[in-house]
């Protein structure tokens, strides 16, 4: 067999076979391969709970660059009110950032979703598979009489076997796509750690132009551009009073293409 | 016949089934062969829904599967290491 099947099975018939050459008394042999793959079962359970964690991770920093939109939008006004056109249009820089790192983490969110539901479904698959085993090898245990106990044994380990190493495969796909998504969280703190969503009042007097410069590079001007026009519209250079907030205007402009 | 889909579960299959997934596995080769990804996506596909015209295999019983797709979201990738020569079937 040249695939998937061939490679797979061999390796589960392979282990089970060294696993019933060792063993004088089969029973003994189902019993430690039943608690082998209850041991398994609980790194299936880890392997669950890492995904959750990711997942968390992600929801939070959405909701802080969510937050930060809002935060950005205002103060961009609030410069604007004032006459500070520059200022504004940096504040608007960072909110087209913030606005396509939230549209990148959203899709992977809800992917991760997916995967917890999977692997969830396969841990409860697993479970019963082998509570299966478990009866199964108590009847075994039972009639044991060596040469049909044998067929027995073989095949129910390698059904079983097979599941794991099915389960097996579905928690590394998952976590190789968890890797991925580390790396966008990753990013998406090293940008606030660097101070990108941070209070612009805070940026200005602390010299950040290495952070502007990086800005101009990441966002769209032209997306910047039109947003700064449409602010400018409704705010009106040095209206004075406090600033007209728009409520709601915030969150809901898309970021163009992003970096 | 009994055939898994990796990473979701096994389906029995009738046995006359089997000479319809060796022919979409043989397509697939070919496809995969030529980097043609539509066309990869679209046999796989096939693949899995004969497959998933089968009957679940119920959660008691453990049975080898004879076949093994693997898991459905494969990339052309991935294909390329699975779908070689004979293909997942012989023959």
């Amino acid at each position: 067999m040249a695939g998937m099947a061939g490679r797979m099975s061999t390796v589960i018939k392979a282990k089970i076979s060294k696993l019933l050459d060792r063993a004088e008394d089969p029973g003994e042999t189902l019993d430690y391969s039943y608690e082998k793959q209850m041991e398994l079962l609980q790194n299936v359970k880890k392997g669950v709970a890492d995904v959750v964690t990711s997942k968390k991770r992600l929801q939070m920093q959405s909701q802080k660059l969510e937050q930060q939109v809002v935060k950005l939008d205002t103060q961009a006004r609030q410069a604007l009110s004032a006459g500070n056109e520059d200022l504004a249009r940096a504040a608007l820089e960072r909110k087209t950032l913030a606005q396509s790192e939230l549209q990148n983490l959203d899709p992977q969110i809800k992917e991760l979703e997916a995967q917890q539901d999977q692997l969830t479904e396969n841990e409860k698959k697993l479970r019963a598979k082998l509570e299966a085993f478990r009866t199964k090898k108590e009847v075994i245990k039972a009639q044991y009489s060596a040469a049909e106990a044998q067929v027995q044994i073989s095949e129910a380990a390698t059904g079983v076997g097979e599941e794991m190493a099915d389960v097996g495969m579905a928690m590394q796909r998952a976590m190789d796509k968890t890797e991925n998504m580390r790396a966008r969280a990753q990013a998406v703190d090293e940008l606030e750690k660097a101070g990108t969503f941070e209070d612009l009042t805070q940026l200005d007097s602390g010299g950040n132009d290495d952070i502007d410069r990086q800005l101009k590079e990441l966002t769209s001007s032209s997306d910047v551009d039109a947003e700064l026009a449409k602010m400018k519209a409704e705010v009106g250079p040095g209206s004075g009073g406090g600033p007209a907030l728009e409520a709601g205007s915030g969150g809901g402009e898309k970021a163009g293409e992003g970096p | 016949m009994i055939v898994r889909v990796a990473t979701e579960g096994q389906y029995r299959l009738d046995d006359g089934q089997a000479a319809k997934l060796n022919e979409l596995d043989n397509e697939v080769v070919a496809a995969v062969d030529a980097g043609d990804e539509d066309r990869f996506r679209e046999l796989f596909d096939q693949m899995l829904s004969l497959a998933r015209s089968g009957s679940g295999l119920g959660e008691d019983e453990l049975e080898e599967s004879d076949v093994i797709l693997p898991p459905p979201d494969l990339s052309l990738e991935e294909a390329a290491a699975e779908f070689t020569g004979e293909g997942l079937i012989p023959g």
